[in-house]
């Protein structure tokens, strides 16, 4: 039908049985009905199949096979019944614009205009008086909303659990000592009495040696010499990026890497980021030992752990 | 006798409800026939697929952080003190019964759920199927993309596995990286500094289960209203205006094929679900937040997201005592934002440029609208890359090349491909249009050598498609004439008039 056919309009008769437009796609109906029927027969089967598959239990391969095998012979009869099978005309169906007339949008806006202006522009006071006590509705229900969720974050952000002579210990609790870790050995601790904590958690690296008969190598940052002791250094396992830990030590690069997003620290020069999306170094802890061998830290971090945000300066 | 009871029903209907008219109408509704359309459908059946297995899962999953010792029947992990989530989450896939296969196939259907999103809302792109009066259309769907990668984090980070849980607190980061009120939202919404106290589990669990699916099946029921009221778009063709729609009926020949369609992509859902392993919990253990494995990636739709975080340079802002983590907030919260907001108003963009006021039914071919098509090959480059970016280190390690020379091809490639690629698309289109012929199928030559030696050329039977002998399109017909025709005599034939 063109462009500008008139529209249908009055009974049709009835369409014939042989109207093209009703016949089957396929050319040979009766073997399209049999490749139907035998894929609904298979899709029985696979149902069947899957309720024995269930009954017997414990086989996911099995019940996807059964159940996925029923849904997909069943899926395709039924599809090809339909493309093969059914009426595809072409059918056409008319297109009507939805917009309405002129005379019912005018008086649409006029309904809104007129009704709604004769008592708002009248009443302004009564109009101002609502919206002001639906505003001040609006913004307190956000209170319970937002506010209950949780805490403000406070000074948390900026705290840890590690103070001046803080035991370092590892997860299951045990005492760090000095002879622990072998050169080029990691290991994660925490401060006494706060193991697994996030915001806590410390890598300890013993550095490695150049050759095996060198003294360890220590290269600190200026100010930070003394931070280390017998070679071992910590570092806020927090990456500083977005506070995965950073756990991926590799020894003869002397490179802490975080397997997020890749950022690479150099522990041999105070853990500065040296490549990828991390902005700052890693918090250093300082550490000593005491008199029994117990690694302790001398002090608390000197600055907030983990990923930046507003508060921090 | 059925047709008297089918007659009889109805019509107690219609006194009640009126349906016969809207519901006559409703049937009649003609569906163009071009395996393009069919994206959508994968979408809402791979939705219908979500609704089922997830409503299993919801069954046996318990959304808590409270540690308990696992007792189930995976070995490795028995005795071991867990969060209940994880621990329910591992029961219920080798404890209850098929429960490793909805768990799966509800994985598997996420992914390709956001999948033929993502394929459906190209073509609706590409053929300019947005255009007037489907711009609401355009952003209800958005909308339902936005919401399902929403809901896609929600639903993988509840197994509170060693992956998901890194995720979540990624999240935790990205959230805090806002300027002004971060830490603010991150402590209300964790119940305190991470990784909070134990809340966001269950509030995670409500918005996954609840709140995102409602608003999700309120969108969907948007989306396929506007497409009722408003009929589908067309390709151009033999005897398609912009006044009609060409194809076939919803019942019976519609019905019939999308019906089986749904069972092929819930068969195809079901076959990943429990032959290819998806988000194997048992295997990344519980999560702590000092563990980490390597070679950790989102689900693909995250992808993109995670990729922008780590081709960006360290550019950390500081001053006034204040630090604005631009690290953090241009790629994970600027970047998706501008993103999202493209596609929004893109239709208003479009036709502000092309002052183009009238209604489209018909659909354009890409290569008629080459700035568009190179516009919206840009965006998928520019998405590819990302995306790509975000295996940064696999890609590293399978090439044997080192990390930081892929870092730096994805950090210039991301500016480069998609202007590259523009351009090109661009070209393409243009040279199309111009070669004659260019997309209409060509007749087949049949070259025949007969005994003698000689050669003759015929031309193949048309084939549906060509052109040839198509009929012209009927209204669908209500009454048929059930007699054969070679049967029919005048008399006793029903003769009822529309």
């Amino acid at each position: 039908m063109s462009d500008d056919a008139p529209r249908l309009e009055g009974p049709l008769p009835p369409a014939a049985l042989d109207d093209p437009h009703l016949q089957p796609y396929a050319k040979h109906p009766e073997r399209a009905q049999a490749v139907a029927a035998v894929a609904m027969v298979v899709g029985f089967v696979g149902f069947i199949g899957f309720g024995v598959a269930y009954w017997v239990g414990d086989n996911p391969q099995w019940e996807a096979v059964t159940l996925g095998g029923g849904l997909l012979a069943l899926g395709f009869g039924v599809t090809a019944w339909g493309k093969y099978l059914m009426p595809q005309g072409p059918f056409e169906e008319e297109r009507h614009e939805f917009h309405s007339t002129e005379a019912e949008r005018e008086a649409m806006t006029a309904a809104v205009t007129e009704r709604g202006g004769m008592v708002l522009k009248r009443r302004r006071l009564l109009g101002g008086l609502f919206a002001l006590g639906s505003t001040a509705m609006g913004i307190v229900l956000l209170f319970p909303l937002i506010r209950s969720l949780g805490p403000k974050p406070g000074t948390t952000l900026f705290e840890t659990n590690w103070r001046k002579n803080s035991q370092l210990v590892t997860l299951d609790g045990r005492p760090v000592r000095v002879d622990d870790l072998a050169v080029g050995g990691v290991l994660t601790v925490f401060p006494k009495g706060h193991t697994g904590s996030s915001q806590d958690q410390v890598i300890l690296i013993r550095l490695a040696q150049l050759g095996p008969l060198d003294p360890p190598l220590v290269i600190h940052p200026p100010g930070r010499t003394d931070w280390g002791v017998q070679g071992y250094v910590a570092y806020s396992k927090m990456c500083t990026h977005l506070g995965c830990p950073v756990g991926l030590y590799q020894e003869q690069t002397q490179q802490l890497v975080c397997p997020c997003h890749q950022s690479i620290f150099n522990v041999q020069s105070g853990c500065i980021p040296e490549f990828g999306p991390a902005p700052r170094p890693l918090p250093q802890l300082p550490l000593t030992a005491d008199s029994a061998g117990n690694l302790r830290s001398q002090n608390g971090f000197n600055q907030a752990v983990g990923p930046g945000f507003w508060e921090r300066p | 006798m059925i047709d008297e009871t089918i007659d009889r029903s109805l019509r107690w209907l219609d006194d009640r409800l009126g349906i016969a008219k809207g519901g006559r109408t409703f049937l009649d509704k003609i569906f163009p026939d071009h395996w393009s359309f069919m994206l959508g459908e994968i979408a809402l059946y791979s939705f219908v697929v979500l609704l089922a297995t997830g409503v299993f899962l919801s069954l046996y999953y318990i959304p808590s952080a409270h540690e308990v010792v696992y007792h189930g029947s995976y070995v490795p992990l028995r005795g071991q003190r867990v969060s209940e989530a994880y621990s329910s989450s591992v029961s219920l896939s080798f404890d209850v019964k098929s429960g490793l296969l909805m768990r799966q196939a509800h994985h598997w259907a996420a992914d390709i759920f956001l999948g033929s999103i993502a394929v459906h809302m190209a073509r609706v792109f590409f053929t300019g199927a947005f255009r007037k009066p489907r711009e609401f259309n355009w952003i209800v769907g958005v909308s339902m993309l936005i919401l399902g990668i929403v809901n896609g984090f929600l639903g993988y980070s509840l197994p509170d596995d060693l992956v998901s849980g890194t995720g979540i607190r990624i999240a935790y980061s990205i959230i805090e990286s806002i300027p002004l009120v971060g830490s603010y939202l991150g402590t209300f919404l964790f119940g305190g500094n991470y990784p909070g106290n134990g809340v966001i589990i269950p509030r995670f669990y409500i918005l996954h289960v609840l709140i995102v699916p409602l608003l999700l099946i309120g969108l969907l029921a948007a989306h396929l209203g506007l497409l009722v009221k408003q009929k589908h778009t067309q390709f151009k063709g033999k005897g398609k205006t912009e006044h009609n729609v060409v194809g076939t009926p919803m019942f019976p020949t519609f019905i019939a094929k999308t019906t089986g369609f749904l069972f092929m992509t819930s068969a195809v859902i079901f076959l990943l679900g429990g032959l290819a392993q998806i988000n194997p919990i048992w295997q990344f253990g519980q999560y702590e937040p000092y563990q980490i494995s390597y070679a950790v990636q989102p689900d693909w739709y995250m992808g993109w997201l995670d990729g922008a975080l780590r081709i960006m340079p360290s550019w950390e802002w500081v001053g006034w005592g204040h630090t604005i983590p631009l690290e953090v907030f241009l790629p994970a919260v600027i970047f998706p934002g501008l993103i999202f907001n493209i596609f929004i108003v893109w239709p208003f963009i479009e036709s502000r440029h092309t002052k183009d006021l009238a209604y489209h039914n018909l659909l354009d071919r890409p290569r008629d609208r080459p700035l568009r098509t190179a516009a919206g090959v840009a965006m998928l480059t520019l998405l590819f890359m990302v995306f790509f970016a975000s295996s940064t280190d696999v890609l590293a390690n399978f090439f044997q090349v080192p990390l930081v020379g892929v870092l730096w091809f994805f950090r210039i490639a991301v500016i480069v491909a998609p202007v590259i690629a523009a351009v090109v698309a661009y070209k393409i289109c243009n040279e199309m249009r111009a070669a004659e012929g260019i997309g209409k199928r060509k007749r087949p030559q049949i070259v025949t050598r007969s005994s003698t030696g000689e050669y003759s050329t015929t031309e193949a039977e048309p084939r549906p498609g060509d052109g040839v002998d198509e009929l012209d399109a009927i209204p669908v017909p209500t009454y048929i004439d059930l007699v054969p025709p070679e049967l029919a005599t005048g008399a006793g034939v029903r003769r009822v008039m529309r």
